[in-house]
């Protein structure tokens, strides 16, 4: 069963369907957005079961001929890191669905004079363009072949930027061409390197895994690695490329904020994963001190400016900026742990973040207001969105029991295995994100009952149906990780040994002892 | 012994392109494009004959049937213009700037 | 690696389901928690279950565990795997573990109990207990676990409930602060922790208690083990309130007093020494760690007493003393195997006295309109006689009044440091003198002396529901210290878990207070308590307090650690903060969308030359072409 196009076609013939709907059927749209994607959550469930962490690297493959002449196919197939990055698409995409029902419509509900909310909008054209958006997902995470990546690469662009441009607040169309432009910039130069690549390698494909050690020239291997390098450190964001990620975030609507940095910046952090390691070992290992550096400056930078936003959904997209950091540290420190961990902390951020975004989307509905200031004592009018607000937030700090703690804590330990200094500088992260979660959470939610917030009603039934799926994984996931962690590690080793690296064995026979387990 | 021809035909060339440029009357400037095709013509021709091969001349009906094509469009353009601006000074029709 | 199905046949019995210990309260939390209102009846009575329950659970374990040989006494039982490859999660019973779970849940159900009455007037009564079982799986998750990665999740954990306990009351905006600043400092003690962390699993490829042997340690360098010792007592220090991390403890007293007894006294805040001793194989390979940890110790008994001697607020000063008593297990825990039975011992017969005395402040306060200010207090004795009692108990308990519990265990600590290091032992007779001090004001400026209430004070004795549990409390500050330490009972059970120290480490017994250090103690609380009461018993105490001295001023304003937080990280932290907000918005986005802007300008010139001149177009194109057939022939002659 060709399960990946099956995956892809069904969104995009469901976004089909949506857009097709006469016009007033709104709620209809809906409805049948969520039923597309609850089917391609399903779908991706039956997938997964049939994954076998231990079988061959690439499972459900398909290879197609497309561009002959150029040696371009349509490839997919996904290994044990594209599978969970997958699945946390498939799962994002219908809470999201869930959380947006009103966001096209809008400020209806509210007589305040807002300046976020933006009008109201056609709501079949924006969850037409989410099912489109999904199926790009999980077409770049899928792709095996380069330059049907970067056909997907680019493709993603479309939908984002008019979900952004048309539904977003009063700066949107400044934050849409922003990241556009950024984004494009990034692409291009991928497409220069893609095509060097396939020129360079004289391998007459574009197929990821024949390319693996085609490129054996040191110098070559460092320009094109720059080449993908700076696109997906764009797209990730690392310091100093992330400028246009507050403003994007801050302009989307929640829904649209949460699929962009929970699920289309992974592209960046994969692409590293994937891309960067394997087809240039040579250039990422003479890279890697600048990697790193960058990594750990944004993880103190993102949190720093984190503490000091008055806007709700800027400070989360500068605590991700923080995150994002962590992650490509944890890919270059090119350890069995480091890696593992980097890649849970994809899933992960993207459950938290995510989480955070939407919490955040909720308050911001009900007060026409991003702004901090706005807000104050929401927890004793309101206290379940209070308290998945504090979970969510707790889970961007880390806090051990809740998913993040997993992942930073390996990306940090595999770090440190290898690079010590790096990874206690980025360990201070630990200390700011609890300032900036805390304080937040603090000058929202506690304190005496702001005025204008006096009315707030609690979460009502769709709200809780976002929130409890998101909170249940956060939690699952913080006390065991072993499930996903045991799809993922097969598929980290393989990437170590394509990039040509083993890890630092300790020195104390305990490590002996136990190292066969690893 | 081709060499007259060429030289016509470069001259031909040269008037036909300083009209263009200087002429402001759209009819005028049109009649200057035609001169600059013809004086293509008779090079395409002569050196069709120098080189003793047909090619040249193959073209050169070719550019014949393109002037014709463009003649049709373009004094059609030139009729509207002057229809709705009442002038056919190329200069005044300059909305297209900026 | 042993697979987790292996071990949990080893243990029969309870204690292969003492992990129930742990799910209880959790679940007694998800219980109340995920119930929302509809628990709201009986949700208090639900939270006082699960707790006893633990502590059933943690009775039986430990009956089953006496009935081993000594040497048996130390079973892990595996519950699953977390980080495939790094770490399982699982749990260890052993007698500093079962003595921790002992306290935790006694103690813990016991305040439970007092907290039905004692919150009974509040409308998130089952919010409250709902956090305290969190409180109590956490914190016995710290205890229990097995491995570092464990006890670092319980570690996170009890913050967490420390941190929504003490903000119970949110809507105080003081509240809120002081919740975020007990989990932002505890934090940084955090970050060492994690550190300490790394560098074990780097060095020795594991995290688990059972590998890390004293011969394991052995075989790693002295820097390595000091800098390990080090990073985990920076971890102990956020946690127990130990210098330089101590400033949260106080101003964590705007919690409900039950969390004050039960968190920031009998219990979380003492985590640190647990640690310390956990670690042992650590420390007593490295000298300079334990050095280190003796002096923080000591200085913060110092610091504790000397902030606890100008407090005015009643819970503030039992959280100075709170602090200072955790000084002495600190210093213990620094003295190696010698000081590790009497350092667990004091922190249990502690936990007791301190409970006892913060639930009496409770209840003080409960009958005073929630007043904390001592000279409001004065002459409470004769309306609330069990209250007045029992805390005196408490407080002769905690000056080490000789053959109560604090006695045993203080003195304990006390000689086997002057044993060690004359000056350690001389400063820790100075700092029980000053506990004589500023115990005996509390004592006496609540207790005794003239009313100085305010007017509408009607106090009265708080329910028996309040009452029972603080007559327990103080049945144990009386006699658990002389159980504990009298024939070295508690030092002989622990010695499975931490080891038995070499005989030249002990000082020659003196049950009965004959040798000098005793004796030096004794007279200088007994100063320290006379002084006390020619100020503040036979004296008027004025109603408001007076202007002070530099020094009073000094111990009022806790040792200046705000002001010194304040100066050194707070403001800069903020001037960083804004200088990074506007070197992202004018530096590097300025950078970019100045970029934008240059080009926006250059293409806004050069669109200029689009005159919409056809001729001009064309003129152009005339330069164009030359320009190519010039280039042209410029190639072909070359």
């Amino acid at each position: 069963m060709p399960w990946l196009s099956i995956l892809m076609a069904v969104p995009v013939l469901g976004a089909v369907g949506v857009a097709l709907l006469p016009k007033g059927s709104d709620k209809l749209a809906k409805q049948l957005a969520l039923a597309v994607s609850l089917v391609v959550l399903a779908l991706t469930v039956a997938m997964a079961v049939q994954f076998s962490p231990d079988g061959n690297r690439f499972q459900f493959e398909e290879k197609y001929a497309w561009i002959p002449s150029f040696g371009v196919h349509y490839g997919v197939a996904v290994d044990g890191i594209a599978l969970v990055l997958i699945a946390l698409s498939a799962v994002l995409v219908p809470i999201v669905i869930l959380a947006s029902w009103h966001d096209a419509e809008g400020a209806t509900r509210l007589d305040l004079k807002s300046e976020v909310v933006p009008p109201k909008r056609s709501a079949k054209t924006y969850f037409a363009l989410l099912l489109v958006l999904e199926a790009m997902m999980i077409g770049v995470f899928a792709a095996t072949d380069i330059f049907l990546f970067y056909v997907f690469f680019e493709a993603m662009l479309i939908p984002m930027y008019f979900m952004i441009g048309s539904y977003g607040g009063v700066q949107r169309s400044y934050a849409a061409v922003k990241f556009l432009l950024y984004s494009l910039f990034g692409g291009l130069l991928m497409l220069v390197a893609v095509i060097a690549l396939y020129v360079v390698a004289e391998k007459d494909t574009f197929m990821f895994p024949e390319l693996i050690g085609a490129i054996q020239d040191p110098t070559t291997q460092k320009w094109l690695f720059a080449g993908f390098f700076i696109a997906f450190a764009i797209k990730a964001p690392l310091w100093p490329f992330h400028t246009w990620l507050p403003d994007a975030a801050a302009q989307a609507p929640a829904g649209a904020a949460v699929l962009l940095v929970g699920v289309l910046d992974k592209v960046g952090t994969y692409g590293m994963l994937r891309f960067c390691l394997e087809l240039f070992p040579e250039a990422s290992k003479f890279f890697t001190p600048l990697v790193i550096v960058l990594s750990v400056v944004g993880i103190v930078y993102g949190a720093i400016v984190a503490i000091g936003q008055t806007d709700m959904k800027r400070l989360i997209a500068y605590t991700s900026i923080s995150h994002f950091g962590f992650i490509a540290m944890g890919v270059f420190a090119m350890t069995q742990n480091a890696q593992s961990g980097a890649t849970l902390y994809m899933v992960n951020h993207g459950f938290s973040t995510g989480a955070l975004f939407l919490l955040a989307g909720f308050l911001i509905y009900r007060r026409g207001s991003a702004r901090i200031a706005d807000y104050g004592g929401v927890q004793s009018v309101a206290p379940l969105l209070a308290g998945a607000f504090l979970i969510a937030g707790l889970s961007g700090l880390s806090l051990p029991g809740l998913s993040s703690f997993v992942s930073e804590f390996m990306v940090l330990i595999g770090t440190y295995e290898r690079y010590a200094v790096p990874a206690i500088i980025g360990a201070t992260g630990v200390i700011l994100a609890a300032v900036y979660i805390l304080w937040m959470y603090k000058r929202t939610m506690n304190g005496p009952t702001a005025e204008a917030v006096k009315g707030f009603t609690d979460l009502d039934g769709r709200e809780k149906w976002v929130v409890a799926p998101l909170i249940a994984v956060i939690i699952a996931l913080g006390f065991f990780p072993k499930p996903v962690l045991d799809v993922i590690n097969p598929a980290v080793d393989q990437t170590l040994t394509n990039a040509q690296v083993t890890d630092k064995q300790p020195v104390s026979t305990v490590a002996e002892k136990k190292g066969a387990g690893q | 012994m081709t060499t007259h021809y060429l030289v016509l035909s470069a001259l031909l060339f040269a008037i036909g392109g300083v009209g263009v440029l200087l002429r402001r009357n759209a009819i005028v400037v049109f009649m200057c494009v035609e001169l600059m095709l013809n004086a293509c013509n008779l090079a395409f021709v002569t050196f069709a004959r120098q080189h003793g091969n047909l090619d040249g001349q193959l073209i050169a009906f070719f550019v014949m049937v393109v002037a014709a094509a463009e003649v049709v469009i373009g004094l059609a353009i030139i009729v509207m213009i002057f229809r709705t601006r009442r002038s056919a000074s190329v200069d005044n029709a300059n909305l297209l700037k900026y | 690696m042993q697979s987790p199905a292996e071990i949990v046949s080893h243990a029969g019995g309870v204690t292969g389901v003492s992990w129930l210990m742990i799910a209880l309260p959790l679940f007694g939390a998800a219980v109340l928690l995920l119930g929302g209102r509809r628990t709201n009846a009986w949700g208090h009575f639900f939270g006082v279950a699960m707790s006893l329950g633990a502590f059933a659970v943690a009775v039986v374990t430990f009956v089953e565990l006496l009935g081993l040989q000594p040497e048996q006494r130390r079973r892990d039982i595996g519950l699953f795997e977390f980080i495939p490859g790094m770490v399982d999660l699982g749990m260890l019973i052993d007698p500093l573990s079962i003595s921790f779970a002992l306290l935790i849940t006694g103690v813990g159900s016991l305040i439970h109990i007092y907290s039905v009455g004692y919150m009974s007037h509040d409308r998130d009564r089952r919010r409250f207990f709902a956090y305290l079982n969190l409180f109590v799986a956490a914190m016995l998750l710290l205890v229990l676990s097995d491995n570092y990665i464990g006890l670092f999740i319980g570690w996170e954990g009890v913050g967490l409930a420390s941190y929504l306990l003490i903000g119970f009351w949110q809507h105080k905006p003081s509240a809120a602060t002081a919740a975020q600043k007990a989990f932002i400092v505890n934090r940084v003690g955090d970050f060492g922790l994690l550190i300490g962390i790394f560098t074990i699993w780097t060095t020795f490829g594991s995290l688990a208690f059972a590998d890390l042997t004293h011969e394991v340690a052995g075989q790693a360098s002295e820097g390595t083990l000091t800098a390990i010792g080090l990073l985990l007592l920076l971890g102990a220090c956020g946690k127990s309130a130990q210098l330089p991390l101590q400033s949260w403890l106080l101003d964590a007293m705007e919690g409900p007093t039950p969390v004050s007894a039960l968190i920031h006294a009998a219990t979380m805040v003492t985590a640190g020494v647990y640690l310390v001793v956990r670690s042992g194989a650590f420390f007593e390979a490295a000298p300079t760690a334990q050095l280190v940890v003796t002096i923080v110790g000591v200085a913060t008994l110092l610091a504790g007493a000397i902030i606890g001697c100008a407090k005015d607020d009643i819970k503030k000063g039992l959280a100075g003393s709170t602090m200072s008593q955790i000084g002495y297990m600190m210093l213990g825990a620094g003295l190696g195997p010698a000081g590790y039975a009497f350092a667990i011992g004091h922190l249990i017969t502690h936990g007791f006295f301190k409970a006892n005395m913060f639930l009496g402040a409770g209840s003080v306060m409960h009958a005073m309109n929630d007043e904390v200010d001592m000279r409001r207090y004065g002459a409470l004795f004769p309306v609330m006689k069990i209250t007045a009692v029992t805390f005196i108990v408490g407080y002769l308990a905690i000056i080490g009044f000789p053959l109560l519990s604090g006695y045993y265990t203080k003195e304990g600590i006390i000689e086997t440091a002057m044993h060690h290091n004359q000056i350690l032992g001389w400063l820790a007779v100075l700092g029980a003198g000053l506990t004589g001090f500023y115990m005996s004001r509390m004592v006496f400026m609540t207790f005794f002396g003239k009313k100085r209430w305010a007017d509408d004070a009607h106090p009265h004795e708080s329910p028996a529901v309040m009452t029972w549990p603080l007559i327990i409390l103080a049945i144990g500050s009386i006699g658990l210290g002389a159980f504990l330490v009298l024939g070295n009972r508690f030092m002989n059970f622990l010695s499975p878990a931490v080891g038995l120290p070499q005989p030249a480490d002990m000082p020659e017994p003196h049950v009965f207070g004959v040798g000098t250090a005793a004796l030096a103690t004794l007279a200088l609380v007994a100063a320290g308590a006379a002084f006390a009461w020619f100020r503040y018993g036979a004296a008027e105490v004025p109603a408001v307090a007076p202007r002070a001295s530099f020094l009073t001023t000094f111990a009022r304003r806790d040792l200046y650690g705000d002001a010194l937080n304040e100066a050194l990280l707070m403001r800069p932290g903020q001037w960083l903060t804004r200088i990074a907000v506007f070197f992202d918005n004018r530096g590097v986005d300025g950078l970019v969308n100045g970029l934008a802007a240059g080009i926006g300008g250059t293409s806004g010139r050069l669109r200029r030359v689009q005159t919409g001149f056809v001729r001009s177009y064309a003129l152009s194109i005339l330069f164009g072409a030359a320009a190519v057939v010039g280039a042209l022939l410029y190639v072909g002659n070359i």
